[in-house]
């Protein structure tokens, strides 16, 4: 998409006024990868949650492991493995989908702890009221404890989607035309950085401080006793 | 047994890593402090300096900073005509140590709310001067509070510091980029990489731990 268009470099007014179309398609690429990698890390989160809670400890101990291996390297080099070794095993993604996946298993350890910290966070006193009424387990965990924690589990999994739209640029290593890559292409190809560069910090900017006014008024927003499910 | 031979060059980079973490830590904690403690300032122009700084640097992404620190920042010197061209190890320590401060800044702000009102009102009945109130009271009470949050972020940034492979700086990733590029042998050199990131953050951890340990030992209170 780089090769159609033309920019006009004589002034670094005119530069950003004919770029800002490419790098807002950049954006658009940023947006997607930003909600299929929340996505990919809200499903793997609740798997290593689930599994971090099973009763036998061969089962919890090697996900509290994986777990901890997931947050504890950089997502750079996550994003590498995969991209270089996957296909070794015959699993041949496109670059867009090795990133969001890298983004999801990142993101999934972190994730697995909103979930538990949202379960936890429901008294246990609700538990042996719900247990006293003679309610079933799933009865339970669907209509007593599922509702008080999703408020919880909300505006903490927010924070994290604003953290994994920070983390893509690091997608561009691997070919993916996110903002950030397109505003380096424009850098090699004018050599001024500056205007490129300067904007996507500026779109970044803004795009953070929405999304923090949002999670803010959903947090405000969300009844606080819980939400009725149904 | 190849992979014994890709310890070399894997260990000068993990050790450029060490050392940036270090250094970006340092940084990171120097500016936590005084963006922290310059959002609570009674002085407006450093109230909004604070808050700016901490909406920056925590509002855009560390790669785009990294980048425009190291790529951008000459090119607005050139045009007020400073030489501001940056070592890749001074960008890269910057880069880290200015994003780290800006997340530290929110912890220090949040631990310094935490120590109790009264706490303040009875030094100001003493007749403490903010300045005494604040490194004889305050700050010996919120660091404690702060450690877990501190130890988080350390561990954050000797995962970022990956990034400053892009730059060309020879650290773990980059040297990863080169033993793979030269073997071939991805798999082994990626998994043997994570482990030894996953190794420094677990010793780090560990001696945020320890730290946390010997900060909090005088509380006869266990929380």
């Amino acid at each position: 998409m780089l090769f159609a268009i033309a920019w006009d470099a004589s002034s670094s007014w005119s530069l950003a006024v004919s770029i800002l179309p490419i790098l807002l398609k950049g954006l658009w690429v940023t947006l997607q990868a930003t909600v299929v990698g929340f996505l990919l890390a809200m499903a793997f989160g609740l798997v290593l949650a689930g599994l971090k809670s099973v009763p036998l400890k061969i089962v919890r101990w090697p996900a509290k492991l994986v777990s901890e291996f997931l947050r504890d390297t950089p997502l750079l080099v996550q994003l590498f493995f995969l991209y270089y070794v996957l296909p070794d095993y015959g699993l041949l993604l496109p670059a867009f989908m090795t990133g969001a996946l890298a983004l999801g298993l990142q993101y999934s350890a972190y994730m697995s702890e909103v979930y538990r910290g949202g379960l936890e966070a429901v008294g246990s006193g609700q538990r042996e009221a719900a247990r006293a009424l003679n309610l079933t387990p799933v009865r339970t965990f669907t209509h007593i404890v599922l509702p008080q924690a999703v408020p919880r589990i909300i505006p903490a999994s927010g924070n994290y989607l604003v953290s994994i739209m920070k983390d893509v640029p690091v997608l561009s290593v691997v070919t993916v035309l996110e903002l950030f890559g397109v505003a380096r292409i424009i850098g090699d190809r004018t050599f001024n950085y500056l205007v490129p560069l300067s904007m996507v910090g500026a779109l970044y900017l803004i795009l953070t401080i929405l999304a923090a006014w949002a999670v803010r008024t959903l947090d405000q927003r969300l009844p606080k006793h819980g939400i009725a499910l149904r | 047994m190849e992979w014994i031979s890709y310890l070399g060059p894997l260990w000068q980079g993990a050790w450029v890593t060490i050392q940036l973490t270090l250094y970006s830590t340092v940084l990171g904690a120097l500016l936590s402090f005084a963006a922290g403690i310059g959002k609570r300032s009674s002085i407006w122009p450093l109230r909004i300096l604070s808050a700016v700084y901490v909406e920056v640097f925590r509002g855009t992404s560390l790669l785009v900073q990294l980048f425009w620190l190291y790529f951008a920042l000459p090119l607005a010197g050139n045009a007020i005509g400073i030489d501001l061209r940056l070592d890749p190890v001074v960008a890269g320590v910057l880069a880290l140590g200015l994003n780290i401060g800006a997340y530290g800044a929110e912890v220090v702000r949040g631990g310094l709310k935490s120590v109790s009102q009264q706490q303040l009102e009875a030094a100001q009945a003493l007749n403490f001067t903010p300045r005494q109130t604040l490194w004889r009271i305050s700050l010996p009470q919120a660091i404690p509070e702060m450690l877990p949050a501190f130890g988080n972020l350390a561990v954050q940034n000797l995962k970022d510091t990956a990034l400053v492979s892009l730059i060309s700086l020879g650290d773990l990733a980059f040297r990863a980029e080169q033993v793979r590029n030269f073997t071939q042998d991805s798999a082994t050199v990626y998994t043997l990489v994570l482990l030894m990131y996953f190794g420094m953050a677990l010793v780090l951890a560990g001696m945020i731990k320890l730290l946390e340990m010997s900060v909090g030992r005088w509380r006869t209170v266990s929380r």
